[in-house]
């Protein structure tokens, strides 16, 4: 697939636009499989999420640049509009969303983990839809929450979008300054006697702790879905 | 709990491409301990090869070990997998 255009979201990561005439569609939270070969045959690959809602003939990508990471190096350094690499998908079922499953819906992200939540954010945008939507988004410091300007273009309506910022806030910061906590998460969801569908994506213990905040909170096991990324995703 | 877990949602690309249909969303039974879950929600470990195991239990469910041209798979923990066809 060819790659038509890069945008830098924060210093460490980019958004990555690719061709995909003839692609197939896909459900906000799935997959592609990027594969890299070496001049000596030697392959690495790895899973990213769709951050944009099917269009016919583009696909986005967003991803972090890991510093010991096999692949997202090259992805966020190296490529350049015009190339082309192997992207194989979509994939998966487990972790997706689509406007006619309802809600309310309760997004939880701990950095690059908003990827496949955007996805869902903007499918709920794309068909009008209002069902209740709250998104938690951890980052480390203003400058690296992902997608800030849309989500403040598009928090309201429905959706409300709550940061926290762990390492470093701006000085008139009056929002949460922690990682994500039960009582933070008490505060932020719907209610579990509203049953909401939560999503729940980042780094390997960023997603244990808080999967685990809200079973502890009442919430359904079932109804909270997770997907997890680590060094070994990079 | 180990910085190289990941989950089921990692492997789903390798799933599908031996399976030929979408797998994270199959049901596992874990022979040790009995608990159901999506594919999608077992832990993953990736090293020469990906072992699957239970969230809840830790047995190793599913090992997957893949080469140039082969892949060879092992069940030894998984009771049974329902899968919608």
């Amino acid at each position: 697939m060819e790659v038509v255009d890069i945008v830098a979201q924060t210093p460490r990561v980019k958004t990555i636009a690719f061709d995909v005439t003839g692609w197939p569609g896909h459900r906000a939270g799935q997959h592609v499989d990027v594969r890299l070969t070496a001049e000596d045959g030697y392959q690495a690959q790895r899973s990213y999420s769709i951050a944009s809602v099917p269009n016919g003939t583009r696909i986005e990508l967003t991803v972090e640049r890991l510093d010991d990471g096999e692949v997202s190096p090259y992805l966020t350094d190296e490529l350049r509009p015009g190339d082309r690499i192997e992207l194989r998908g979509p994939v998966g079922g487990y972790f997706v969303w689509e406007p006619s499953q309802g809600g309310p819906l309760l997004l939880v992200a701990g950095g690059s983990g908003v990827v496949p939540l955007m996805a869902m954010i903007r499918a709920r945008d794309a068909a009008g839809s209002d069902v209740e939507t709250r998104l938690l988004l951890s980052s480390r410091g203003w400058d690296d929450v992902i997608y800030r300007d849309e989500l403040e273009r598009l928090d309201g309506a429905g959706l409300r979008v709550v940061h926290t910022l762990t390492r470093s806030q701006p000085p008139d910061w009056t929002g949460y300054a922690r990682r994500v906590d039960a009582e933070m998460l008490a505060e932020v969801s719907p209610s579990p006697a509203e049953k909401p569908r939560a999503y729940v994506c980042g780094p390997t213990p960023f997603v244990e702790a808080a999967a685990a905040a809200l079973v502890q909170l009442g919430h359904e096991p079932e109804s909270v879905k997770t997907e997890r990324f680590g060094p070994t995703g990079g | 709990m180990d910085a190289l877990t990941l989950d089921g949602n990692a492997v789903a690309g390798l799933l599908q491409e031996v399976f030929a249909v979408e797998m994270t969303t199959a049901i596992g039974t874990c022979d040790a301990c009995g608990a159901t879950d999506a594919v999608g929600a077992l832990h993953v470990f990736r090293g020469a090869g990906i072992v699957m195991r239970c969230p809840h239990c830790d047995n190793a469910l599913v090992t997957i070990v893949k080469d140039g041209t082969r892949v060879w798979i092992g069940f030894a923990g998984v009771r049974s997998l329902q899968v919608t066809v």
